[in-house]
């Protein structure tokens, strides 16, 4: 198994279609303890969901943009695990008015609520995690390609571009603790998040059309296994890279 | 034995009750959970979830976008269920 005695961290599960839930159900299957995270309204939901899992999993509450909650990160996490081999950040969040109307259009406050939620979290997360993290960790995130402009994404897709840097940045800092920070760029799945973007269906149309490998928008499974492997023992000496998880979209032109 | 109409009310207004304080008195067939009942999207996919639990059916993505007021949800419960 490739996760045996692991203890990972696994944010972002709302629904049973979130990409981490089948990270959280393959991660149990491939030998790890897991700890979830819910924040606000959605805990509920995510208590729920938890419960689907091959092994029921305790849920934590963690809102990125709380400073009290990263402070009491690594006391609750504590409570379960007495330390954390691996983290998922599946965590990203957009108001309505920073998608689908253009970037000339979006005030700071929402474009700034993107970047909060998106961008800025990545980092502190490590650093809310970093007194649990021991050396050899993997820390892993989810993004979407954000070398071009695509239709819709608007801030979401510049929060991704502060993302892959931040990425970079913590793989420099984090190098000496002996931890590793890397992200997943999937390609498009309908999930909740998924949902708030306009035209969504765009995206599903023009992966179905260019992609080498085909893509299904409804199976997370393969995005999810590259989170598993880059939190395994088997990429030790990999760190600031993106993986993408794209069936090859972005390998080819047309 | 299949669920009866007034299974999937009874249990249906003891979902909404849990998951957002809806009155069970305000659970009837013509109530729209957007407006009547002030279920948004992300309460509803939790009302789903609870209801999949506890009649023991699957509501698609699919299925719950026509599934605008109480009656539509009892149908579709009704027509899919077995109890779990
Ligand atoms: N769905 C896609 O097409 C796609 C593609 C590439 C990357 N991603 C990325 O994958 C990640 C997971 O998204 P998903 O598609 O599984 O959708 P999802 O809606 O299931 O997950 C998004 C998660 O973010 C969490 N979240 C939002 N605000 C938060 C906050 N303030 N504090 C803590 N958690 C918060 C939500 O609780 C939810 O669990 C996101 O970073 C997303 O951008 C998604």
């Amino acid at each position: 198994m490739l996760l045996e005695g692991k203890r990972l961290l696994i944010t972002g599960v709302l629904t049973d279609s979130s990409i981490a839930f089948s990270v959280a159900r393959l991660a149990q299957e491939q030998g790890a303890t897991i700890v979830l995270t819910g924040f606000g309204r959605s805990l509920s939901l995510t208590n729920r969901i938890a419960k689907r899992l091959p092994s029921s999993p305790p849920v934590i509450e963690l809102d990125v943009t709380s400073e009290e909650d990263l402070e009491l990160l690594p006391k609750r996490l504590r409570e379960h695990v007495d330390g954390v081999d691996g983290i998922l950040h599946a965590i990203g969040f957009a108001p309505a008015a920073a998608l689908g109307q253009g970037v000339l259009e979006t005030s700071w406050e929402d474009a700034g609520t993107a970047l909060h939620v998106s961008t800025w979290s990545y980092p502190a997360l490590a650093r809310a995690a970093l007194p649990l993290l021991a050396p050899g960790s993997s820390y892993v995130g989810l993004d979407f390609d954000a070398r071009v402009a695509w239709p819709a994404y608007d801030w979401m897709g510049v929060a991704k571009a502060g993302l892959e840097s931040a990425n970079r940045y913590l793989a420099r800092d984090l190098g000496a603790h002996g931890v590793r920070s890397n992200l997943v760029a999937a390609g498009p799945l309908k999930t909740m998040a998924a949902k708030a973007i306009p035209g969504f269906h765009q995206f599903e149309d023009a992966w179905a059309q260019r992609a080498p490998l085909g893509w299904d928008v409804n199976d997370p499974e393969p995005t999810a296994k590259a989170c598993v492997a880059l939190m395994s023992d088997w990429f030790p000496k990999t760190t600031g890279q993106i993986v993408y998880v794209d069936g090859g979209f972005s390998a080819v032109g047309v | 034995m299949t669920l009866t109409q007034t299974d999937v009310l009874t249990g249906l207004a003891e979902v909404l009750d849990e998951v957002s304080g809806v009155p069970a008195d305000k659970v009837v067939r013509e109530a729209t959970f957007e407006n009547d009942l002030e279920v948004d999207s992300l309460t509803m996919v939790e009302v789903v979830v609870a209801c999949e639990e506890r009649f023991g059916v699957r509501i698609p993505d699919e299925a719950l976008e026509n599934l605008r007021t109480v009656g539509d949800a009892i149908d579709y419960i009704a027509a899919a269920g077995v109890p779990a």
